[in-house]
């Protein structure tokens, strides 16, 4: 394994272990404080012991998307020193406020955690809706960093060095407002529907578990409500990378030719030394549609871009297929998520209505009422084969997060700053880059397996019915 | 004052902060290390209890001081790195390793046998990252690290693999146990706790004075130019008169068992010594070749960067004390 090779795997083994409790740490706040927020208002216990077994998750979690952080601000300059002495200048000012963020983050984190007893409860929510904020910023700030990397802007090239560097505008370069909504929006999903599946998987066994219906309801809604705007997001960004990166469109779509109404392909396989995607399903005119908004114009194909400047094209398209194809099965869970809570909205007014009308026991209903919270839904989350879809669909977010950063990395390629410097010219001079690579994969493997193990404990020794309040007083002892 | 010089300053502020804060964390592993007797389950709860809801925000300090330097000092950044590959990458498998065995110690089983397993990475750990800190910043000051042209001309091992930047490294690990020493006699809740960590800070006080002497003669061949400048300038004697009364104090009141004294003592001593460096140092980013004017971004970035340094500042530094108000005040 050559030095360049290394440090490329060093860097995207690192990206990849990151991104997982990097996309935690932006939603997990966001559903701890949805759970503490409807205890307030409910004073159900339910939702307190909700909010605090999630909250033992995420502490695991965040500590090791902390250090793992740490790890890459300080992998930019050991495996890449000659881009960070060039773009510092340029594109530091978004890390710099990601600092700030991050610093607010873990504060009110700490208190969040530790501050159960010794901070007032609205006082404890703040701090949860502090971290929520911070972290959904944290995470922005850095993938304006990275989209300025494929749409670099904010300064002059004279003689190969920049000049007039503006870092207000490098920061509003064209990809970091589609790149921001994307990876904002996959962080809630993919985090949503993690967290429905495993909640779903314990209802399997345990179906009346008030904890676990309550559970997964907020992370079905969270997840759901991402999964269905994040095509909208993805028709965003496609467009404008087919402005400001059209090789790299070419290579999502294994599109060789230059064509006038290209199609869309889905699935396939590129073949770089044919020139050609094979076995690929093609829906004529789709792919000038939705670069262009326009059925007849002309996509470049890879064919007219200098062969040392492709990205890997098999690479790239497949990560491109799977990322979408994961998306789109999001989708259509959460339509048939939407369909199933709507309908049973429905007829719950219905017969709410019909009682109303019919009874003269009105005192029973209004106990019942009380309860609404959870027990209304009731129902809409009551098919097998709902919840063991729920279960299937899990891993599904990240999978396209892993795949989604494959795409835009890989193909950005042979580029660091794309179209300005080559990776090859960034790399450090340090050699025997193979040993940090492998050191750190080990590091990472051994950090996961005992991340999963700790959290499958959490896992199996979630709350049984009916004495959530037993559990509570034992938790907080 | 130049724009640079400001924005090297607080990074030095943030540095003599981490110190201050982080450094005391990792100084809590190293006592989770030497925990003995029959007290020790006790000093280990402490240690926990001290540094549990508060190390991850302590530990950010370090990345503001990261990101500050790439983005007001991009060239220094790139050199530092490059030169010091080896010590700062052992430096982040010590940060990884000691986060999350603590963090894991908390969660895992409350077995003694796997509770001892993740006490001991955690502690190890605590011992050699800031000992690897320290190596990467003797390493800065020792002057052997050589720059032409941008290119770092002295290959990966010879700036810090020397006498001088290790015996720093084994000073920042002393200093830092004699931190947390001290801030633990103040939080310990049991008069025998409160002497357990007071015969730990006075030990870790004498080993702080012996290293310091150790540094200082290594200093002689190893950091020629930085020595200079602690020994002959017109403010070195007024620091080290500063510092003196400092760690004089510390070890007074340590004596006479006026803790919070001490601790106000023993953090001045500390951000004396961080200074005294900054000031032998200056102009010099990484002696002698990379100055803080020469290695200057554009006036646009520092400006910019000044405006978010001072926002951040006004958002974190409330935050900050609402944090510590929570869990340092009983």
């Amino acid at each position: 394994m050559d030095d360049l090779l290394a440090a490329r795997s060093q860097m995207a083994m690192s990206l990849a272990f990151h991104i997982v409790f990097a996309a935690i740490g932006i939603a997990m706040p966001l559903l701890m404080i949805i759970a503490e927020w409807k205890w307030l208002r409910s004073k159900d216990e339910i939702y307190l012991t909700l909010a605090q077994r999630w909250a033992k998750g995420t502490a695991i979690l965040f500590a090791v998307g902390a250090v793992s952080g740490t790890v890459l601000s300080f992998e930019l300059g050991l495996l890449w020193p000659h881009f960070m002495g060039y773009a510092g200048a340029i594109i530091g000012m978004p890390f710099s406020l990601e600092g700030f963020a991050f610093f607010t983050e873990a504060i009110f984190l700490g208190i969040y955690l530790y501050g159960w007893k010794r901070v007032p409860p609205r006082a404890h929510l703040f701090a949860g809706v502090m971290v929520a904020i911070s972290g959904a910023l944290s995470g922005i700030f850095v993938v304006i960093a990275n989209a300025w990397m494929n749409a670099p802007t904010g300064f002059r090239l004279v003689d190969g060095k920049p000049v007039d560097i503006d870092p207000i505008a490098a920061m509003l370069n064209p990809a970091a407002l589609p790149q921001t909504i994307h990876m904002t929006l996959a962080a809630y999903a993919a985090t949503g529907f993690v967290v429905a599946g495993i909640h779903a998987f314990m209802l399997r066994r345990d179906r009346n578990n008030r904890f676990h219906r309550a559970a997964l309801a907020i992370a079905l809604v969270v997840g759901g409500v991402s999964a269905l705007l994040q095509p909208l997001s993805g028709d965003f960004i496609a467009k404008r990378v087919a402005v400001t990166q059209p090789v790299k469109l070419a290579a999502f779509e294994g599109q060789f030719q230059t064509e006038q109404s290209a199609p869309l392909r889905i699935g396939g396989l590129p073949d770089e030394n044919a020139r050609v995607t094979r076995y690929a399903i093609e829906i004529p005119y789709a792919l000038s549609m939705l670069a262009y908004g326009d059925p007849n114009a002309v996509v470049k194909g890879l064919n007219d871009f200098p062969r040392d400047e492709h990205p890997p094209i098999a690479i790239v398209h497949i990560s491109f297929q799977i990322m979408v194809a994961c998306g789109v099965a999001m989708m259509l869970v959460a339509l048939w998520g939407a369909w199933r809570y709507s309908r049973e909205r429905w007829r719950t007014r219905k017969a709410t209505k019909d009682a109303r009308q019919g009874s003269v026991d009105s005192k029973h209903s209004s106990v019942d009422s009380k309860h609404s919270s959870v027990s209304a839904n009731r129902g809409w989350l009551d098919s097998k084969w709902f919840l063991r879809t729920l279960v299937a669909a899990a891993p599904l977010g990240f999978i396209a997060i892993e795949t989604g950063w494959t795409v835009t990395e890989v193909g950005r390629q042979p580029w660091i700053i794309y179209g300005v410097m080559r990776t090859s010219e960034a790399v450090t001079p340090m050699p025997g880059l193979v040993v940090p690579f492998v050191t750190f994969t080990v590091l990472y493997i051994f950090l996961a397996l005992v991340t999963v193990w700790l959290l499958l404990r959490q896992v199996a020794a979630s709350p049984r019915n009916p004495e959530p309040r037993a559990r509570e007083a034992q938790l907080a002892a | 004052m130049p724009l640079e010089t400001i924005i090297a300053g607080v990074m030095v502020a943030s540095l003599v902060l981490y110190a201050l804060l982080g450094g005391a964390d990792y100084g809590g592993g190293v006592w989770d290390l030497f925990a003995f007797g029959r007290r020790a389950r006790e000093q280990r709860e402490l240690i926990a209890h001290a540094i549990g809801p508060v190390w991850e925000a302590n530990h950010v300090w370090l990345i503001l001081v990261v990101v500050v330097l790439f983005t007001a000092f991009p060239p220094a950044f790139a050199v530092i790195a490059t030169a010091l590959h080896i010590p700062i990458t052992l430096l982040l498998i010590g940060i990884v390793l000691r986060g999350t065995a603590f963090t894991f110690r908390t969660y895992d089983v409350q077995h003694d046998a796997v509770q001892r397993r993740w006490s001991l990475i955690f502690s190890i750990a605590s011992i050699i990252t800031p000992l690897l800190l320290g190596t990467t910043l003797g390493a800065i000051a020792s002057g052997n690290i050589r720059v032409e042209d941008g290119v770092v001309t002295t290959g990966f091992l010879r700036p810090w693999l020397a006498p001088f930047p290790l015996a720093v490294g084994f000073f920042a690990v002393a200093l830092f146990a004699f931190l947390a020493a001290v801030y633990l006699t103040v939080e310990a809740e049991t008069r025998s706790l409160q002497e357990d960590f007071r015969l730990r800070a006075l030990l870790a006080g004498v080993a702080v004075g012996v290293l310091a002497l150790i540094v200082f003669v290594l200093a002689g061949t190893g950091a020629p130019t930085v020595r200079a400048g602690i020994s002959r300038s017109s403010w070195a004697l007024a620091l080290h008169i500063l510092t003196a009364i400092f760690a004089t104090g510390a070890f007074f009141t340590l004596w006479t068992r006026r803790y919070r004294a001490a601790r106000f003592c023993a953090a001045g001593q500390v951000t004396l010594i961080l200074l005294g460096w900054a000031f032998a140092q200056f102009p010099n980013l990484v002696e002698p070749d990379l100055s803080i004017s020469s290695a200057a971004a554009p006036q646009i970035t520092l400006q910019l960067l000044l405006g978010a340094l001072i926002a951040g500042a006004l958002l974190l530094f409330p935050s900050y004390y609402y944090l510590f108000r929570i869990f340092k005040t009983d």
